[in-house]
């Protein structure tokens, strides 16, 4: 494995686990990884924790920074929201979240 | 009816630029976009946010690029239909489209460029099954006009500031007879204020605060109209509630609205075009920054400029055939408004 890089565990709404590969060096977040690998996540905001249309459930111990006011106020709105949702945009790929585990919620 | 060269749905940083493009080889440009003022998501979403990738400007914020931007296209007088929404796209036998919003304001030219960004912002709609029927029926996503309330049992669902401040509003000026506010959790993202009277206004019983619940089903009335709703409560079960009218707030998200059909070809909710000029596959409409997509597309206030320059000198060929033109630059000429 390269340097910089840890994995994630996507699983997307068929069921099925995808062990991506990202890198911490590229100042990415969990919903522009899902995007380049061509998961169905479509982060119409941009990352601004906006739309979340990239909302997962944590299914992991591992854990997590904190989540922003603006991302409580997402969540608030959303819907399918459950009390392991998180917004994948606000997700930084760092070398603590190695072997993270997430759920896309249903669209 | 509202004549002009270029129709340019969407004001955003792409629509405006476009003007300031289409004015320096004379052409004439009218922007309608659903929003109150220009701007698009830079001033709805991030008027404060700076940008960073603005080339010229180490960083500017979102609501200062629009204010340089509308001073830039000022000299070339654009009209503007600012708070409503395109909703009709016709073509005319002379190869021309009349653009129709939902007011009935009508716009005629040769060339429409689609600078929708993330498209119309609508109301998020809760996943209820039976929802859409009952739209105009008892289901309404924005109040309109309080008085349709009057003496009517409604449920409102939201946590944020709009389900406060409605529950509030139709409760204090005694429209509704009855009012419940049903939210997902216990706790409220608004204003705290608002959050602490509505917390007074259940606890004087004047309205019924239903929190850890969540609105699941709808049921008719013996006329088709709503007659009630059931609760889904996580500790107590479901609760079938009498009402007249449900109003879920839970805020606004994109869409990419009427455009969808405007037999343009789409792909992952972006309308498809041609990099040679930024032309979708309907002769005569264009779509520029970030509604488009193509090999290599970025979501860039930056590229969207480009797209924009390219896209009305393809327009000029179109609007004038037989007329000559050159790429002129504002150095040599400097810039002369209408």
């Amino acid at each position: 494995m390269e340097e910089n890089t840890v994995h994630v565990n996507i699983i997307d709404r068929e069921g099925l686990t995808h062990r991506l590969e990202a890198p911490t060096d590229m100042n990415m977040n969990i919903m522009e990884v899902c995007k380049s690998y061509d998961l169905p996540v479509e982060g119409t905001c941009g990352g601004m924790a906006l739309c979340a249309s990239c909302q997962c459930y944590v299914e992991c111990d591992i854990p997590l920074p904190e989540q922003s006011e603006a991302e409580l106020a997402m969540l608030a709105e959303a819907f399918h929201v459950r009390d392991s949702s998180r917004l994948g945009c606000q997700i930084r790929i760092t070398k603590e979240i190695d072997g993270i585990v997430l759920r896309l919620a249903p669209k | 009816m509202i004549q002009t060269d270029i129709v340019i749905i969407g004001a955003g940083p792409v629509g405006l630029f476009t003007v300031f493009e289409a004015g320096l080889l004379k052409l004439r440009c009218h922007l309608i976009d659903s929003l109150p003022e220009p701007g698009g998501q830079l001033i709805e979403i991030y008027p404060k946010k700076p940008i960073y990738d603005i080339p010229g400007y180490p960083v500017v914020n979102a609501g200062d690029l629009i204010a340089r931007l509308m001073e830039q296209i000022g000299v070339f007088k654009p009209g503007f239909t600012l708070g409503e929404t395109v909703t009709k796209l016709e073509e005319t036998a002379d190869q021309k489209f009349i653009v129709t919003t939902n007011k009935g304001t009508q716009h005629l030219a040769p060339v429409v460029i689609i600078a929708g960004g993330l498209g119309v912002f609508e109301p998020r709609k809760p996943p209820i099954e039976n929802l859409s029927a009952f739209e105009d029926k008892g289901v309404e996503y924005i109040i309109k006009d309080p008085e349709l309330y009057r003496d009517k049992q409604v449920v409102i669902s939201g946590g944020g500031d709009s389900a406060l401040d409605w529950t509030i509003y139709l409760s204090e000026k005694k429209i509704a007879s009855k009012i419940a506010l049903v939210h997902r959790r216990t706790s409220f993202r608004g204003h705290l204020d608002s959050v602490q009277k509505v917390m007074d206004l259940a606890a004087a019983g004047q309205i019924d605060l239903i929190t850890d619940a969540e609105v699941v089903g709808l049921q008719a009335s013996e006329r088709g109209h709503l007659g009630a709703v059931m609760i889904r409560h996580t500790t107590l079960g479901d609760v079938l509630r009498t009402a007249d009218h449900f109003i879920p707030l839970f805020g606004l998200t994109p869409s990419l609205g009427p455009i969808a059909d405007w037999g343009l070809d789409i792909e992952k909710n972006a309308v498809k075009v041609d990099t040679f000029d930024y032309a979708t596959s309907r002769k005569g409409i264009y779509a520029v920054g970030d509604i488009n997509t193509y090999p290599g597309k970025l979501k860039l206030i930056l590229c969207g400029f480009h797209e924009g320059t390219l896209a009305v000198q393809s327009a000029f060929a179109r609007i004038h055939p037989n007329k000559k033109n050159v790429l002129k630059y504002t150095t040599v000429n400097g810039v002369s408004g209408f």
